[in-house]
């Protein structure tokens, strides 16, 4: 990379004055910092992956096989805390959020940039902490995801170590979201109105709200199971007088918000991309970025949906379970102003569509059987079932997965400056789609019939749709295999990218491929984010 | 704290992002002691009686004392930015360290009630605690829950004072730059805001 | 959220609204929170039922109005600040309000 004119050699992640890794992992440059979460959240995804195909592995057949039911339950625990800690709750709005959203705004960086290289630099801390938990102590937690008392409180697991994990990750997501936060408000391009901000800005300006706001709850929580274990405080322990119920509410205070981290980036990142591959203006912009915000106070008062069958008080089960139809609302406004976007546009079913096509698929499936399980009679028909497993994997992999892998397709020529194969993208693609269906959706059927989740074994009934969805995983670990060697093989050795391979009208497709050091040496003009009047495809 | 009042290198020291970026940060604060609140406030409305007889073992003297010194010390700290703003940095430096000393000798206080319930065998997991009537070990698991992360919080914000005393007379922070004092400061009535909470709701309640 | 605000704050990062609060002023609200809190513990020793608790948050929410507002400056922040300070409090009620949906209904 001699040659002064190769575009490569002026990207952001060339070498410049001093290199080597302290110009990665103490840079300040929100592009260089969003690549270094993409490498790990999707090393952990990998990671969590496995687990779960082991998982899988194991309740391919009924019989204790494979694993012990120690281990199984380990397994659960680690794919759980993995998955959502350290992969669904900062992958889109860490990774592309950081390059991005000073881009979309026309601005050079975040407000807080050393802040935003502290915060990867917790992450890195928490993820060491999670990894640590697995192999000190008196063997991995064993206690699920969601540390219910008392059993988190009395298992002999290394349950103190994962909590301050989850407590110094949720840090992490905060200072995050108090940036985006701070860089939407302060940094705008002169003329970039809050109607001109992309949507994709939009949806992580209420994304951040709900890390700032919700993000602390989970810090006390996690703190206080710390504390239980520690101290033997005994503030959840019924012996005392405690109340295992109120550490259920605390829980979900953060936790349930936490699905609209995980859910809205990945709207924001739809929000963009169906536009510009159906060529049209977005339909119904104001209710697209209303319903945003709408969507974070909405899930700040839905959180008890998770606790019909605990024994909680009947007004409580009603209040909720009416709140709950409310918030899914805005959701349905998201997917019905995309479906109109489309409606009579020149759509081209490129890579990044496909991927966005399977989100609202995935997510419309997701959502649908959501309100199943916030109704509260037929709630107490499915809960704690695989009814609930299946509906989490298609909102949140269906949803947030698919969306992640979407802005991957999206922006993987803006940031590397070169492109991969369509048709093998496309393939990946359906081999994800089919794979998630067939892994996912026998879990709705053994859900109704009343299968329990998390149970090591299950009754000889259920060993065909278990053998079924097992197949399902290996599809989909097939479909994945092949996305990211696809897009490893494109960003590393595909062919130049151009500046705008996809016509988008939004502000990073007005800078060279791949991005430069610096972005905008002066401020730049706000455009019209879904005009595409002049704006075409360059590729 | 340092990164908080860190501006973006590609542009100007941003004053307003700095206070606005401590002000997200002070909210995080409020919902770290909000979740606490929220079980003192479910478990009261389950244990009145325990928590009347709980708040009457709380020495009002000490908790009223710890109230006078707190308050005093946000006040010293506001009256150090102006102090700063009008280039009386000796006396800013003397406010500062007054702030600084009156949380000292909250500490100290603290440390006087704390091994005075620790003498009565108030000792979280101890025996005696268990054999407390049914809401009193909840009480005084709140009591140490709390007023130990409110002491964590002192601690936490006099150090960033002393922190900022050294920025000042490095001449780092200034008459003209002085937002880290500012953000230094919010943080410190953040301390006392939590306290003037705690202190009617375990020591004034029996 | 305004369209102006961008432009008028954009590029002038010293253009800090208002002058330092004096001395004697910041001395005045010192006072009244002493006041304030001599007020309460003598409250708290007459014996008012469950009005008790009312009055006692009721006298720390002034005081607590008082620091946010003048020691902590928020009387002098646009309203952008002020409204992110009501949204905070307003998510913490609401955590707390939902849950006695749930615990009022069965203690």
């Amino acid at each position: 990379m001699d040659h002064t004119d190769d575009p490569q050699a002026k990207a952001f992640y060339a070498p410049q004055g001093k290199g080597g890794l302290a110009a990665w992992i103490f840079s300040t440059d929100h592009k260089r910092i969003g690549l270094l979460y993409l490498g790990l959240i999707l090393t952990m995804f990998a990671t969590a992956t496995v687990l779960g195909l082991i998982i899988k592995l194991k309740l391919m057949t009924p019989g204790s096989t494979l694993l012990t039911a120690q281990q199984y339950n380990a397994m659960f625990t680690l794919h759980g805390v993995i998955m959502i800690f350290l992969v669904v709750i900062p992958s889109v709005p860490a990774s592309f959020g950081n390059i991005f959203l000073p881009l979309h705004i026309g601005a050079n960086d975040v407000s807080f940039p050393r802040l935003n290289n502290f915060s990867w630099w917790l992450y890195v801390i928490g993820a060491v902490l999670a990894v640590v938990s697995i192999f000190t102590g008196n063997g991995a937690p064993d206690t699920g995801w969601t540390f219910y008392v008392p059993f988190s409180e009395r298992t002999t697991t290394n349950v103190s170590v994962a909590v301050i994990a989850v407590f110094i990750l949720g840090f992490s997501s905060i200072l995050t979201g108090l940036n985006f936060i701070t860089t939407v408000h302060r940094l705008r391009a002169p003329g970039m109105t809050w109607r001109k901000l992309p949507l994709f800005v939009w949806s992580l300006y209420a994304t951040g709200w709900i890390q700032v706001l919700a993000t602390p709850i989970l810090g006390i929580t996690a703190l206080l199971i710390f504390a239980e274990r520690v101290l033997l405080l005994g503030l959840f322990d019924p012996g005392k007088g405690g109340d295992p119920l109120l550490y259920q509410h605390l829980f979900w205070i953060y936790s349930h918000p936490a699905v609209y981290i995980m859910i809205l980036p990945a709207m924001g990142v739809i929000s963009e991309i169906i536009p510009v591959f159906s060529r049209k203006p977005i339909f119904g912009y104001n209710m697209i970025a209303f319903s945003s915000l709408a969507i974070a106070f909405a899930g700040s008062l839905v959180w008890a949906h998770h606790m019909f069958t605990s024994g909680m008080s009947d007004t409580a089960v009603l209040v909720f379970s009416f709140l709950t139809f409310v918030v899914a609302i805005p959701s349905a406004i998201k997917v019905f102003n995309w479906l109109s976007t489309m409606y009579q546009g020149s759509i081209s079913l490129d890579p990044p569509l496909l991927f966005s096509l399977g989100f609202i698929f995935m997510f419309s499936i997701g959502g649908l059987t959501g309100l199943v399980l916030g109704s509260a009679g037929t709630d107490i028909h499915v809960h704690d079932t695989y009814f609930v497993v299946a509906h989490f994997h298609y909102v949140i992999f269906g949803g947030t997965g698919l969306g992640m892998f979407a802005a991957m397709h999206y922006w993987a020529p803006k940031v590397f400056g070169r492109m991969y194969d369509h048709g093998r993208a496309a393939w990946s693609f359906w081999l994800i789609l089919i794979g998630m269906n067939v892994l996912y959706f026998p879990m709705f059927i053994m859900g109704m019939q009343g299968l329990p989740r998390r149970y090591y074994d299950y009754l000889p009934q259920y060993a065909p749709m278990q053998m079924v969805s097992t197949w399902g995983s290996w599809f989909l670990a097939a479909g994945l295999i092949l996305m990211f060697y696809n897009l490893y093989q494109g960003c590393r050795f595909g062919p130049q990218a151009t500046k705008n391979p996809w016509g988008g009208a939004t502000l990073e497709w007005t800078l060279p491929s791949p991005l430069p050091h610096e972005a905008f040496h002066h401020d730049p003009e706000a455009p019209e984010p879904y005009d595409y009047k002049g704006v075409n495809p360059d590729g | 704290m340092a990164e908080l009042s860190a501006s973006a290198p590609v542009a100007h020291k941003d004053y307003h992002a700095s206070k606005m970026g401590m002000w997200l940060f002070l909210f995080t604060e409020i919902l770290l002691f909000g979740g606490l609140f929220l079980l003192y406030a479910t478990y009261r409305a389950k244990f009145p009686q325990a928590f009347h007889e709980g708040g009457k073992t709380l020495d009002v003297f000490l908790g009223g004392l710890n109230t006078v010194v707190l308050i005093t010390s946000s006040l010293t700290v506001a009256l150090s930015i102006t102090a700063l703003r009008r280039g009386a940095v000796v006396f800013c430096q003397t406010l500062l360290a007054f702030t600084v000393a009156c949380a000292g000798a909250f500490m100290v206080n603290k440390v006087i009630e704390w091994s005075a319930k620790f003498h009565h065998g108030l000792i979280p997991g101890s025996e005696h605690m268990g054999q407390l009537p049914q809401g009193q070990s909840i009480f005084y698991g709140l009591y140490f829950a709390m007023t130990g992360l409110h002491g964590i919080h002192v601690v936490i914000g006099a150090s960033v004072l002393l922190w900022v005393m050294l920025l000042i007379k490095q001449g780092k922070v200034t008459g003209q730059d002085y937002v880290v004092l500012e953000n230094a400061g919010l943080y410190w009535h953040i301390v006392d805001l939590v306290w003037i909470y705690l202190f009617p709701l375990f020591y004034l309640i029996s | 959220m305004t369209q102006t605000q961008t432009t008028q704050l954009e590029g002038h990062g010293h253009d800090h609204e208002h002058a330092p609060l004096g001395y004697r002023f910041l001395t005045l609200i010192w006072v009244g929170l002493m006041l304030l809190t001599v007020a309460t513990v003598a409250v708290a020793k007459v014996d008012l039922g469950y009005m008790n608790v009312i009055v006692a948050l009721g006298v720390a929410s002034l005081k607590a109005s008082l620091v946010i507002f003048f020691f902590m400056h928020l009387k002098y922040e646009n309203w952008i600040i002020k409204g992110m300070v009501l949204t905070a409090f307003v998510i913490l009620a609401i955590a707390i309000g939902l849950t006695f949906v749930d615990v009022g209904y069965r203690y």
